[in-house]
C-alpha cells in the first residue's frame, strides 16, 4: 500500500566507484540546479595551512585538464548560470542553476571541474588578493568580527572554531602545491555526493553521472576524526572595540549537539521557540518588540558531525549593548526555569512542520535539503517522518533541553562595535 | 509566463491580480501600496518605512500579542519591505490558509493601532536599522552617491530617511501618512498559488469589498534637472577596504532606454534577473563580463557589480567595485573609466548581444522559481508600470538592437556621471 503521503523520494544511485546522486524531478520551471557537495570542508586544512580549502574554492574553476579559465568563463556565461562554491566545516559545495536543455552539458563541465582542476600558478596571484580583501572587509565587519570571536572562543583549537579564510598572512603563505596537494588528497569519488533537482528525469541524471564520473579513480582518503567538544564551564566575554562603527554586533553562545543526537529535534523546537518564531521568537518579543533595542535579534542552532553552536545574535546603539545582553540573560533563566508555555511549543511545533512544504517548493530549496539527508545519513524518508518525530517531542524535553544548554553562567559572550567597555 | 493572470478591481479600486500555480499546496499573497519613500516630504524622510514598520503592531480585529500566530502555526512566512517606489507585505502559507493572510492584509489596509508607544519603541528600531546600514561602508557610500546624483528629485533621499527626521518624527505623522495612502484605490493585491482563481476573487470580495476608498493626495515630483557636469563624492572613514561607484542617470522601466541599458549592464557586469526580492542574491553570471575582465582579472577590484533596478521615474545605473587591498582607488576608476570609454565608442559585438540576451533569458526563468517571486514580479511591476510590462519581459529584452545598446552606451558621458570614493582611513 502506498504511504499516504509520498514525500520527495529521491532517487539515489550509485556509481561503482562510490559516487552517490540524488536525484528529483520536478517541474515547476524549466530549470535544474546541480549540488556537487565533497566531503572536504574547512576540517580538512592542513594544520600549517589554515584557509587552504577556502583558496581552492576561489581557484578551483581556474582551469582543468581539458579546458582553459576562459573556456570555463566561456561556457558558464553562455548558458547564463553563476557557479557558486561554498565551504563550510565539512562541505566543499559547486551550485548552480540552469535551464534545462543545458543540463547535460553544465553538469559535465562541473563535473571536469571537481574532479581535474589544474590550479593554474597564474590564477593564484590575483585570487589570493581575493581572498585577502574578503579577510580585510570581514575585519571591518562588526558582525563578522563578534561570530568569529564567538566560535574561536567557543571552540579554541578545534577546526569549528577556525576562520574558514584563514589569515592574511596564511593566505600569504599559500603555495598552488599546497592546494594540488589537498585536492589529490581529499577529493575522491567515494566523498562526492551530487544532488540534481530539476527539470530532468532521474534515469538521465543517472546515466550522465555514470558518463560523467564513471571512469573517475581516486584512493578514498583517510577517515577524518572530529574531536568532540567540551563546552566552556564558566562565562567569557570579549569586547572588540570598533569606535568607527554605529552600531555594536553581540554574539552569544554555548556550545549546543550534533544533527545525529537523539535530542535534536527537541533542540530544535526549543531554539525555534526561543530565537525564529516570527521575529525572534522570544528574544525578538523582548528585544525588539518590547525594549525596541534592536533591529534583527535572533538565534540559531547549528547542530553538526560533532557539537556546533547554538548562537545568539543581536545589532544595538551602543547604549543598549549591556541592557540586551541582560536582556539575554533574563530570556535565558525565564526559560530554564519555567520551560515554554504549551502555546509556544504548539505553536513552534506547528510551525516547523507546516512550513516543509515551503522550504521544498524550489529546486534549491530540495537541493539542499536532500544534501543534508545524505550528509547525515538521516534517511531519504526523513522529509516524510520529521513530522512524527517532531510529534513525539514533549514540554519536558524542550525544557531539558534548555536546562542542559542555555545556562549564562556558562554562555561566551562577544561585543564588537562602538563599545569600549571590557 | 504562458499561464494566465486574472485582472479584476473592486468597486473600492483595488486591483487584484490572480495567478493559479498547482505545483506546490501553497499561496501566496502581497498588497502592494504606491507609498515609497519618493513621496516624503523634508523633514518626514523614512515615514513610508517607518510606517510599515508600524503595521505589523495589532489591528483593531488582531490584539497586538496576537500578531505572530496566525500565519506561522501553518508553516507560514511573512513579511514586508519599502523602497523609492511602493511598499508591500506578504505571507505564503498553505492554500487553506489563504483566508487568513487576506484578513491580515484587510486589517492591515485599514485598521491598524498605531498605539503611541509602539510608535516610540519602534524610533529606537528604525534607528538601530539605519545603524546597522551605516556600519556598511559600499552601503554607506551607495547613499552618499544617489544623494550626490539627485538634486531636485525624491530619489535622493535614503528609503529608511535620516536620522534628524527619525528622531522627530511623531505618531500624528505616521497615522496621517498611514491614513491618506493606506486606501483600496491605492493598492494592488496579487494572490499566486494552489487556487481557484473564481473562488479566490469572491474571498478578496468579503475581506476587502467593506473599505471605503480614498482620496489619494497628488503628489507632484520634482523632474531631475539634466546633469550638466560630473559630480564626486569623497568619504574618508576609518576602514580597512576601499569602495569605488560610479553612478549615471538612467531610464525609467516605462521609458525606451531601459531593456538597451539591461542588455548592457549584461555585457559590462553579468545578467541578473529583475526581481528586487530574490535575483540579487544570486550573483550574476560574470566571468566574461567585461568590467569583470577588466578589473577583477586583471587583480584591481575583488568585485565588480552593476546595479539596474526597475523603477516608476529615472533613477541611477550604479557601477560598484571594491579595490583589491593595496590598489590605489585612482587606478580602479581609471580603468572602470576606459572600459566604459570604450564601450561608448565601438559600442558592443554582434555575438555579446545575442549572449546577453541569452543570460537575461535564463534569468528571467530563474527569477520565477517558486509562488512568491512570481507574485512579487506581478505586483512589483502593476505598481510601477503595469502587470504586462512584467509579461512582455522577455519580448522587451529580444528586441533589443546593436544601436540601441549603441544609445545607452552613450549616456556614459562624464556629465552625466556621480563619481564616489569610500577611501579608508587607517585607525
Amino acid at each position: 500500500m502506498a504511504p499516504a503521503h509520498p514525500g520527495l523520494a529521491p532517487a539515489r544511485t550509485t556509481l561503482a566507484n562510490g559516487v552517490v546522486l540524488l536525484a528529483k524531478e520536478t517541474r515547476t520551471t524549466p530549470a535544474v540546479t546541480i549540488n556537487l557537495a565533497m566531503r572536504a570542508g574547512s576540517i580538512c586544512d592542513p594544520d600549517d595551512a589554515p584557509g587552504a580549502t577556502f583558496l581552492l574554492s576561489r581557484t578551483i574553476d581556474r582551469g582543468t585538464a581539458t579546458r582553459s579559465a576562459e573556456q570555463i568563463a566561456e561556457e558558464l556565461d553562455n548558458h547564463g548560470i553563476t557557479l557558486t562554491i561554498t565551504v563550510t566545516r565539512h562541505i566543499f559545495s559547486m551550485v548552480c542553476t540552469c535551464l534545462a536543455e543545458d543540463f547535460d552539458a553544465v553538469f559535465a563541465l562541473l563535473g571536469d571541474i571537481i574532479m581535474s582542476p589544474t590550479l593554474p600558478e597564474s590564477e593564484l596571484a590575483t585570487r589570493k588578493g581575493e581572498v585577502i580583501t574578503a579577510i580585510r572587509q570581514d575585519d571591518d565587519n562588526p558582525a563578522v568580527r563578534a561570530t568569529e570571536s564567538l566560535m574561536a572562543l567557543l571552540y579554541e583549537k578545534h577546526p569549528y572554531g577556525h576562520r574558514l579564510k584563514g589569515t592574511v598572512a596564511d593566505v600569504e603563505a599559500l603555495t598552488r602545491a599546497r592546494l594540488v596537494d589537498l585536492h589529490a588528497r581529499r577529493f575522491a569519488p567515494g566523498e562526492l555526493i551530487a544532488v540534481v533537482v530539476g527539470d530532468v528525469a532521474p534515469s538521465h541524471a543517472a546515466d550522465a553521472a555514470q558518463r560523467i564520473f564513471g571512469a573517475w579513480r581516486t584512493p578514498p582518503p583517510p577517515p577524518i576524526q572530529v574531536a568532540h567538544v567540551r563546552p566552556p564551564d564558566a562565562r567569557r566575554r570579549l569586547v572588540i572595540p570598533m569606535m568607527n562603527k554605529s552600531q555594536a554586533d553581540i554574539a552569544y553562545g554555548f556550545v549546543a549537539i550534533a544533527r545525529r543526537d537523539p535530542g535534536y529535534h527537541a533542540y530544535w523546537l526549543m531554539n525555534n521557540a526561543l530565537g525564529q518564531y516570527a521575529i525572534g521568537g522570544r528574544l525578538g518579543d523582548s528585544i525588539r518588540e518590547r525594549q525596541g533595542m534592536a533591529y534583527y535579534v535572533s538565534s540559531s542552532l547549528d547542530a553538526n558531525v560533532v557539537e556546533g553552536p547554538l548562537a545568539i545574535r543581536a545589532g544595538v546603539g551602543p547604549a543598549n549593548v549591556d541592557r540586551a545582553i541582560a536582556s539575554i540573560d533574563e530570556e535565558l533563566i525565564r526559560l530554564t526555569a519555567d520551560g515554554l508555555t504549551e502555546k509556544e511549543f504548539d505553536e513552534s511545533r506547528r510551525y516547523l512542520i507546516g512550513s516543509m512544504p515551503r522550504r521544498l517548493e524550489t529546486n534549491d530549496g530540495i537541493a539542499a535539503f536532500l544534501l543534508g539527508l545524505e550528509f547525515f545519513d538521516l534517511g531519504l524518508d526523513y522529509d516524510v517522518r520529521m513530522p512524527s518525530l517532531l510529534a513525539a517531542v514533549t514540554l519536558d524535553d524542550t525544557l531539558a533541553a534548555a536546562r542542559a544548554l542555555l545556562d549564562p553562567a556558562r554562555a561566551t559572550v562577544v561585543v564588537a562595535g562602538p563599545y569600549g567597555a571590557s | 509566463m504562458a499561464v494566465p493572470v486574472t485582472q479584476a478591481a473592486l468597486a473600492n479600486g483595488l486591483k487584484v491580480l490572480v495567478q493559479e500555480e498547482h505545483t506546490a499546496p501553497l499561496a501566496s499573497v502581497w498588497c502592494w501600496y504606491k507609498a515609497g519613500s519618493k513621496l516624503e516630504r523634508p523633514g518626514l524622510t523614512g515615514v513610508s518605512h517607518w510606517v510599515e514598520h508600524m503595521n505589523f503592531k495589532g489591528t483593531t480585529n488582531i490584539p497586538r500579542d496576537q500578531v505572530k500566530g496566525i500565519i506561522e502555526p501553518v508553516g507560514g512566512s511573512w513579511n514586508g519591505y519599502t523602497w523609492i517606489d511602493q511598499t508591500t507585505y506578504f505571507e505564503t502559507a498553505t492554500r487553506d490558509a489563504l483566508d487568513r493572510m487576506l484578513f491580515i492584509e484587510a486589517e492591515r489596509m485599514a485598521s491598524c493601532l498605531y498605539h503611541p508607544d509602539d510608535c516610540e519603541s519602534e524610533r529606537t528600531v528604525i534607528i538601530s536599522e539605519l545603524q546597522g546600514g551605516e556600519n556598511d561602508p559600499d552601503q554607506f557610500l551607495d547613499q552618499e552617491v544617489t544623494a550626490t546624483a539627485f538634486k531636485a528629485h525624491t530619489y535622493r533621499h535614503p528609503t529608511i530617511g535620516w536620522l534628524s527626521d527619525l528622531q522627530t518624527m511623531t505618531r500624528d505623522d505616521l497615522y496621517g501618512y498611514y491614513r491618506r495612502h493606506y486606501v483600496p484605490n491605492n493598492a494592488t493585491l496579487v494572490i499566486v498559488g494552489d487556487v481557484d482563481t473564481e473562488d479566490a476573487l469572491e474571498r478578496v470580495q468579503h475581506h476587502f469589498g467593506g473599505i471605503p476608498s480614498g482620496e489619494v493626495p497628488a503628489r507632484h515630483l520634482t523632474a531631475e534637472p539634466e546633469q550638466t557636469g560630473e559630480r564626486r563624492v569623497t568619504v574618508r572613514r576609518e576602514g580597512t577596504t576601499a569602495y569605488l561607484k560610479i553612478a549615471y542617470h538612467a531610464p525609467a522601466i516605462g521609458d525606451a532606454g531601459f531593456f538597451p541599458l539591461l542588455v548592457l549592464d549584461a555585457v559590462l557586469t553579468g545578467a541578473k534577473g529583475l526581481n528586487l526580492w530574490s535575483s540579487f542574491r544570486v550573483p550574476p553570471a560574470q566571468r566574461r563580463a567585461r568590467l569583470y575582465r577588466a578589473l577583477v582579472e586583471r587583480g584591481l577590484a575583488s568585485a565588480v557589480s552593476g546595479a539596474l533596478l526597475p523603477t516608476q521615474e529615472p533613477f541611477l545605473y550604479t557601477l560598484s567595485a571594491t579595490a583589491t587591498e593595496g590598489v590605489a582607488l585612482a587606478a580602479v576608476e581609471g580603468a572602470l573609466l576606459a572600459a566604459l570609454e570604450e564601450v561608448r565608442r565601438d559600442g558592443i559585438a554582434d555575438a555579446e548581444l545575442a549572449k546577453a540576451k541569452q543570460q537575461l533569458r535564463a534569468r528571467l526563468v530563474f527569477d520565477n522559481d517558486s509562488i512568491t517571486n512570481i507574485a512579487h514580479q506581478l505586483g512589483y511591476f502593476e505598481t510601477i508600470a503595469g502587470v504586462d510590462t512584467y509579461r512582455t519581459l522577455g519580448r522587451s529584452i529580444a528586441a533589443v538592437t546593436l544601436d540601441a545598446v549603441a544609445a545607452a552606451a552613450s549616456t556614459f558621458n562624464a556629465a552625466n556621471r556621480t563619481i564616489g570614493w569610500f577611501d579608508p582611513v587607517t585607525a
